[in-house]
């Protein structure tokens, strides 16, 4: 294998947040535990962010294979690992130092670290082999943090939970895999893709397919493999859940974008009936089941259900257009995921993080900017305009009319009005009744630059639409079905 | 005239930056509340002021867009930034942006908590308002169109009455139900022809097929809004909750949403749809004007009585836009402007005895007129105008929609004319059980009597009204030439179609 300064650059992302771990793992190891221990350590993983991010413009134009193809690299890869970085960005600056529900250590910090580089790897990976483990270096730290809090029942339950069901969806995917593998006989994207150029689909090939795409619906939490994300956002600590709010998913909906448009692309016709079905019930099960939640983490789980199902809406018309859609829906996703965890993790009554959905109420006159960006982002996700939510739904759909799949528009905004109900009850709290015990004040200074970062773009979204879309169309034309 | 300045843009965004100066009030709550009241009056009686600039140099011999502004916004994708008036959408930004200071006015005293953030409301609703009418882009008409829901939600919902969650909600989830289908409909139109601008869109020809659905989609949207029976009932729940100011402008500039839909979109674009379904549209809306005149008949709430008046007076114009003739169309028109102008009146009648006694029970009042002669006067002349009485723009506009109806079919205006009888009887009785009679209560004696600001905003509203009753011109003549081209397109089309 030769290690040429291009393959060097083309990972450079990657090697630099595997430099950070290591110092994380040294720090973590031999640092004095003092006061401002934790502030170094995330000081030093928010560095790593920041400087994984820079390196993003440093990479070589174009697309690009490196590691005899496990690795690709592009203008689409590039931007979601933007995505991905500045996620982690927000979800480690929101980890406060005084949180204080057992994950003030430097190995959160380290493990956070190692499951964001499994994720750029993810969104690279150009082969069967290197999809698998990336995933499974996103997978492993992700099922420790959800755990992390040990003296917590729920915790440990999450953990539990998560590993078992996770454990199973990488399963389901490595038998996909391998049935792919045996039927095109390749595990390399482009040759699978170009397998599939002649000659009919092979049943083999399809139900490899099948297993492939449930493994990865576990991974984005679509319905019907969704029944972890509730439990698992609901027991996590609220860090951790900000974090799977806000980044795995731009990870894996990429993946699933270059497994269906670069390898799978000559089987279009198979699996946009799996993607739409997907697309369907989650969009069902995440507007329905979301209206019930007291527990504002386990709503938010549903409402995530729902994202994913617009999102999947956009895939499963299989176009330069429904990546296009993929990439905006994910650029808001982020940003609506951060503002929100960054209003809830300041939400604290008498120094102890509470998260029930009642706890809420009067918020408007306790806490009024909170509230108002709260309000904010709920209008934003129930897709009202002028708001970035909106502009990600119309794409979207606009995607799905384009394919001719009008009845899945139409399922998908009357679910919106659905969702709009369970967003506007949060709404309602906030503005609409008094406070019954105000929470606590001043817990969300920390939380503030993600806060106005994430409204900033939700409120001016209507801006950078134009280049927004325009940079999204481009780097989804080179994906491979279109080059 | 060709003015060298974006006056569409300035009108349209200036209350934003009159949003921008209530953020930055600083000081106690008294004089925050102050401030902010006396800011939004301010910005909101400027943007009237620029408005009228519209007015004076709009040339009403051009049937095409005036004051047009384009800019890219998103790449070539055929959506761009395209503001525009003709004679249709011109006089419902002026109806706006007179409105709204009266709306701020008329809550000067009525609103005490929270007060900047209901000028903040305020504000923004305005700018969408002004910004769903010169909206030449199907895209940016349903930003703003739906984002009139966002200011009006909170305006019901924190500042309204006891039930005012039931009702924001409702208002809100009937609205946006209608408005997705909505949605899906601009994007099978944009997808059909790569171009979201509206007179792009009026020009191309759609498969008749394929307006039959198109229709419906805007239909379901536009009914919701304007509102029309059955899908109505959001209506006298949110007027009923909502504050004073809220309801001046939700009768007098949010119904009318509706009903421009229909002029810009279903008209122009779905011709032959429009023309097939019009004897729906008028069953619907005879039903209307007839059930809900009844219904209004049986109420005791003051406010909800005007709300099913003002659903029966959408009616008309439902009919008079589907008449699909010069008179109907004109006539719907008028409707609109004096009904926007007429209903805010009326409910700023309602709000202005509601600050007195707290109550909108018509049984609570009976005798107003010892105490508070003037108001008795004025509230007697927007009762007459809402009946229709000649000299008063409400006669003018349903006058001329039964004229239309009977060209276009008889039986409707028979209906109609009905509708004009009981609709004399509920607002006659109102009248009368509120304003006349003895003076039993002592409370209602004890009502002080109209103060300046209240004559302030009534006074505007008379003289418009009286104005356009005895001078019809004035507006009519705006309009005649966009309507005439939009009835040329109609026509052309449905010859062609049934030449076909």
């Amino acid at each position: 294998m030769d290690f040429s300064s291009l393959t060097f650059l083309a990972a450079l992302p990657e090697f630099i947040l595997i430099f950070f771990a290591l110092i994380l793992v040294l720090v973590a190891a031999f640092a004095r535990q003092s006061d401002g221990h934790m502030k170094t350590v995330r000081t030093i993983s928010l560095v790593g962010y920041a400087a994984g991010f820079a390196a993003l413009f440093l990479l070589p134009q174009g697309a690009t294979e490196i590691f005899n193809g496990m690795f690709r690299i592009d203008g689409l890869t590039a931007y979601m690992k933007g995505l991905v970085l500045l996620g982690g960005f927000f979800a480690c600056w929101l980890v406060s130092d005084g949180w204080g529900e057992g994950i003030d250590r430097a190995e959160f910090h380290l493990l956070v670290l190692m499951a964001i580089l499994g994720m750029l790897l993810m969104i690279s990976a150009n082969d069967l082999i290197s999809l698998y483990m990336a995933l499974e270096l996103q997978s492993l730290p992700l099922y420790v943090v959800a755990a992390m809090r040990t003296g917590s029942l729920k915790s440990s339950e999450a953990g539990l939970k998560y590993f078992l069901l996770g454990a199973l969806s990488s399963g389901m995917l490595l038998y996909g895999a391998s049935m792919v593998y045996g039927f095109s006989g390749s595990t390399g994207f482009t040759e699978i893709a170009a397998s599939l150029t002649t000659g009919d689909i092979s049943v083999g090939m399809t139900v490899g397919m099948v297993f492939l795409l449930s493994g990865l619906a576990f991974k984005i939490s679509a319905a019907p493999f969704h029944m972890w994300t509730p439990d698992v956002y609901e027991g996590a600590p609220t860090p951790v859940t900000a974090l799977f709010a806000i980044v795995p998913k731009v990870a894996s909906i990429t993946l699933m974008l270059s497994v269906t448009y670069n390898a799978l692309g000559g089987m279009a016709m198979q699996w946009q009936q799996i993607l739409i079905a997907l697309s369907v019930i989650s969009m069902i099960v995440g507007a329905t089941g979301a209206i019930m939640q007291q527990n504002i983490k386990r709503m938010l789980a549903y409402s995530s259900i729902a994202h994913m199902g617009y999102a999947l809406a956009g895939l499963a018309s299989g176009s330069i257009e429904g990546a296009t859609s993929v990439v905006i829906y994910m650029t808001t996703y982020v940003f609506m995921g951060a503002g929100s965890f960054a209003i809830i993790m300041s939400m604290r009554r008498d120094g102890a993080p509470v998260e029930r959905i009642s706890d809420l109420s009067g918020l408007s006159s306790t806490h009024p900017i909170q509230a108002a960006g709260m309000m904010v982002i709920m209008f934003s996700m129930a897709g009202i305009p002028p708001l970035a939510g909106f502009f990600a739904k119309w794409y979207v759909f606009l995607a799905a009319v384009d394919a001719g799949l009008v009845p899945l528009a139409i399922i998908g905004v009357l679910t919106s009005v659905i969702g709009a109900f369970y967003y506007l009850r949060i709404i309602r709290l906030m503005y609409f009744q008094e406070a019954d015990a105000p929470l606590d004040k001043g817990g969300e200074r920390n939380n503030r630059l993600v806060l106005f970062a994430s409204l900033a773009v939700i409120l001016l979204f209507f801006l950078f639409i134009g280049p927004v879309h325009d940079h999204a169309s481009s780097i989804s034309g080179a994906l491979a079905s279109f080059s | 005239m060709i003015s060298s300045w974006p006056i569409l843009s300035v009108v349209t965004y200036l209350p934003l930056l009159g949003v921008l100066f209530l953020f930055l009030i600083r000081g106690d709550e008294a004089s925050v509340a102050r401030n902010a009241k006396r800011v939004a009056l301010w910005v909101s009686g400027f943007t009237f002021f620029l408005s009228l600039n519209l007015y004076w140099g709009f040339d009403a011999s051009l049937s095409g867009y005036q004051f047009e502004e384009q800019a890219d916004w998103i790449g070539k994708t055929g959506i761009s930034y395209h503001l525009g008036v003709d004679g249709i959408s011109m006089p419902f930004i002026l109806l706006s942006t007179f409105l709204t200071p009266l709306a701020i006015l008329a809550s000067w005293h009525a609103i005490t908590h929270r007060v900047r953030d209901y000028m903040i409301a305020f504000l923004v609703l305005e700018t969408m308002m002004i910004g769903m009418f010169a909206s030449l882009d199907m895209l940016m008409f349903y930003l703003f169109f739906e984002g009139v829901l966002i200011p009006m939600f909170l305006i019901i919902g924190v500042w309204g009455g006891a039930e005012r969650v039931y009702a924001a909600f409702k208002f809100f989830l009937y609205t946006l139900l209608g408005s997705v289908v909505m949605l899906v409909c601009m994007l099978v139109m944009y997808q059909m022809t790569g171009t979201t601008d509206i007179p792009q869109l009026a020009a191309y020809e759609f498969a008749p097929a394929l307006q039959f659905w198109l229709f419906l989609g805007f239909f379901a949207s536009f009914a919701v809004k304007v509102p029309m029976w059955p899908v109505h009932t959001w209506l006298p729940d949110a007027h009923v909750q909502a504050p004073t100011a809220g309801s001046m402008i939700l009768a007098g500039v949010l119904l009318k949403m509706g009903g421009y839909g229909f002029l810009r979109f279903s008209l122009p674009m779905f011709p032959d749809a429009s023309a097939y379904f019009a004897p729906m549209i008028f069953v619907l809306s005879a039903i209307a004007v007839i059930y809900t005149s009844l219904v209004a008949l049986a109420q005791s709430d003051m406010k909800k009585l005007i709300a099913y008046s003002s659903v029966a007076h959408m009616g008309f114009v439902t009919i008079g836009i589907f008449t699909l003739t010069e008179q109907g169309i004109d006539g719907a028109m008028f409707q609109m402007i004096s009904h926007g102008l007429v209903s805010a009146a009326l409910f700023f009648c309602v709000g202005v005895v509601y600050d007195r006694l707290h109550t909108r029970e018509i049984d609570a009042y009976g005798g107003v007129v010892d105490a508070m002669p003037r108001y008795a006067a004025f509230f007697m002349f927007m009762m007459l105008a809402s009946v229709g009485l000649p000299g008063t723009s409400g006669f003018v506009g349903e006058m001329l929609v039964l004229v239309g109806a009977w060209k276009a079919a008889p039986w409707v205006a028979v209906f109609a004319a009905t509708g004009l009888v009981l609709g004399a009887c509920y607002m006659l009785w109102l009248y009368r059980r509120v304003v006349f009679g003895k003076a039993e209560k002592s409370e209602v004696l004890e009502m002080p009597p109209l103060d300046s600001r209240e004559i302030a905003i009534f006074v505007p509203l008379t003289i418009l009204v009286l104005w356009f009753g005895v001078y019809p011109s004035t507006l009519l003549d705006i309009m005649d030439a966009s309507v005439s081209t939009l009835l040329s397109q109609l026509n052309g089309s449905v010859l062609s179609a049934s030449l076909r």
